[in-house]
């Protein structure tokens, strides 16, 4: 394959018709500049809905509830409904097989002191499953644990910026501190991969904080971890049951979804997935269509070329220029002019999208524009082939032309 | 150098086919500066497309250095051109993008030389045609006799069996017609075979033996006067 004279009678035709190649090398270097703005744009736009979700388990769905927005069973509307412990039980011991982490929580605001210092938070009381369903990672100490929850200790879990501001540089585990005016003591620090935000929050055992705040077994909402090896279409069937059970438990219509709903990840999750597989099929549609159409645009090229060069051709044959020689040539150039444009396309492209980088994650929620490594490779394979088929094709033909109806060609 | 026996070719017209050559015989041997002259269809071209293997026969049998020519497929054909044949033609044919030197070199390029030696070999011949200085010009830049010579060079550089020349001096004025058949006819007198197409007599008192054809016969074939007076 590597014939110095051969390079050099290619160069030298590049060079001598300048024009013709930049014009066929403009055609896919587009196309591919083109597609890979368009793939990387798109991985770009996965990113951001990956990111999105790293913060919480995948396979969560939670129960909340607010005021019923219809009359039922002779009930007025905008009747208040309340979950408690015994709806917690009822969700624990019907689908047993099919859940893997089962928490509730109860919100309050409260305010923490420490020595001089103090300031509001909110508090969020939990069971110990809420640290799997949150992916609460642990930096100190310990979560809540069943003993927690048994005892009503009163014992907290404060964030990585609870402490830095309650405490800066000192240890705080052990600490005793003050919740609007009962004493607890800090048994773990943790932080979260959802933002600053999760990480000014404190977490206390949810039956501390029933018996302390009100004496009742009221929960605000419950959040159910299901058994990962449920389907996404089971998972998103098992939402739905938790959600017709739990309205017809509560006396609430079956269609009330201001009263109770089930917000469920893997409805959400497939149809991010749906969205997504859309938007690649889409862009495999415009990219493959715009390579086809650079390929197309090149084999015009080449037809024009050899046509032009027919006579040429017709004296490197009479010259003593076997059928092989030419076609061969024609091949080689047309490759090589489609691999140069293509790669010159391609770094045009990952260029633009590096440039682009991260600055487009708030307007336009693309993160991270790129191309993987496979789209490159299979792209110059693409490239190739298709230099390989633009050349041949008509070469093929100009070689067959006899000599002599060549040499006539004008 | 050249035996052909009975030959015939047609070409497909529509559905009709033209006879063009209607069984020639002719035996050219080394050493011959031979003329084919005739009107235009009296399939002199023709004759030379065949003899130069640019296209095939339909009967009788050609001989080229002795072998015979049957079946050849265009690799064959290619290498048998680049080995026996040079040619010149009536538009000069060099590849207007390359220099006289690299037009002069292409053939010895189809033959395999590497590029030193080849460029070496081309100077010399560039130089036997008194355009050494001219070896970097552009074919665009050079006037009709100089183009001829060049092709004339490079017809040459495979130091080849037969050169054949078709028109040659068609497209020149009458002086430089007469440089480039003193040209044609210094080669001869080194000992290469050289075999003319032309339409003018005068052109064909150049050379040694007149083959005059008509309606694709040979209708005489005679010695020159110039060179029955050498003999």
């Amino acid at each position: 394959m590597f014939d110095l004279d051969r390079w050099r009678e290619i160069f030298q035709s590049i060079n001598k018709n300048r024009l013709r190649s930049v014009m066929s090398g403009f055609t896919v270097a587009f196309a591919i500049l083109l597609f890979t703005l368009l793939f990387g744009v798109v991985n770009g736009l996965s990113n951001s809905f990956k990111g999105a979700f790293v913060d919480d388990a995948q396979n969560v769905m939670f129960v909340r509830v607010w005021k019923t927005s219809k009359p039922y069973k002779g009930m007025q509307k905008d009747r208040r409904i309340q979950l408690k412990n015994e709806d917690l039980d009822f969700v624990k011991n019907t689908y047993e097989d099919k859940i893997q982490h089962l928490t509730a929580r109860v919100y309050k605001n409260v305010s923490i002191s420490y020595k001089t210092k103090q300031d509001n938070y909110s508090l969020r009381a939990v069971h110990p499953d809420h640290q799997f369903l949150e992916k609460t990672i642990m930096d100190e100490g310990r979560y809540i644990n069943e003993r927690d929850i048994r005892n009503k200790s009163k014992v907290l879990v404060i964030g990585r910026l609870v402490k830095e501001d309650i405490f800066g540089e000192k240890p705080a585990l052990g600490k005793r501190v003050n919740v609007s005016g009962i004493s607890y003591k800090i048994v773990g620090i943790f932080s979260d991969a959802g933002g600053d935000n999760e990480e000014r929050l404190t977490y206390m055992p949810i039956t501390t904080a029933q018996m302390l705040y009100g004496n009742n077994d009221y929960i605000s909402q419950i959040n159910i971890g299901y058994n990962p090896k449920l389907s996404l279409n089971e998972a998103v069937a098992f939402g739905n049951k938790i959600e017709r059970d739990l309205r017809k438990k509560l006396d609430i219509h079956p269609d009330d979804q201001s009263a109770l709903s089930v917000r469920n990840m893997a409805e959400l999750n497939k149809n991010v997935g749906v969205l997504m597989l859309t938007l690649y099929f889409i862009v495999l549609f415009i990219g493959s269509g715009t390579l086809i159409a650079g390929i197309i645009g090149i084999s015009n090229i080449m037809i024009f070329v050899i046509k032009e060069r027919t006579k040429e051709f017709g004296i490197r044959k009479a010259l003593g220029a076997q059928p092989a020689s030419i076609i061969g040539m024609v091949v080689q150039e047309s490759v090589l002019i489609t691999t140069i444009a293509g790669y010159l396309g391609l770094s045009l492209g990952t260029y633009i999208l590096s440039l682009i980088g991260d600055s487009w994650e708030k307007d336009y929620f693309i993160k991270d524009p790129s191309v993987s490594q496979g789209i490159v490779i299979g792209a110059t394979i693409v490239l190739i082939t298709s230099g390989l088929i633009a050349g041949y094709v008509p070469a093929k033909r100009a070689a067959k032309i006899k000599p002599i109806e060549a040499l006539r060609a004008d | 150098m050249i035996q052909i026996k009975n030959l015939h070719k047609s070409y497909p017209i529509g559905k009709d086919s033209l006879h063009v050559l209607k069984g020639i015989d002719l035996h050219i041997k080394e050493g011959e500066f031979v003329s084919i002259m005739g009107s235009s269809g009296s399939g002199k071209s023709t004759l030379l497309n065949i003899v130069g293997l640019l296209d095939g026969h339909d009967e009788g049998d050609y001989y080229l250095d002795g072998q015979l020519i049957e079946n050849l497929d265009e690799k064959k054909a290619a290498i048998l051109r680049n080995k026996f044949l040079g040619f010149v033609f009536q538009s000069f044919n060099l590849i207007s993008y390359k220099t006289a030197l690299e037009n002069v070199a292409l053939p010895l390029y189809y033959k395999g030389m590497n590029r030193k030696e080849r460029l070496k070999i081309a100077m010399e011949y560039l130089d036997k045609v008194e355009l050494k200085d001219w070896a970097n010009h552009l074919p665009s830049e050079l006037s009709g006799g100089q183009k001829q010579r060049v092709a004339i060079a490079r017809a040459l550089v495979t130091n080849p069996k037969v050169v054949l020349a078709d028109e040659p001096t068609g497209a020149l004025d009458s002086t430089t017609s007469n440089s480039v058949m003193d040209l044609l006819k210094g080669i001869n007198d080194e000992g290469m075979t050289v075999f003319v197409i032309t339409h003018e007599e005068e052109i064909a008192a150049l050379t040694d033996r007149i083959v005059r054809l008509k309606d694709g016969v040979i209708i005489s074939d005679e010695v020159t006067l110039k060179k029955a007076k050498a003999v």
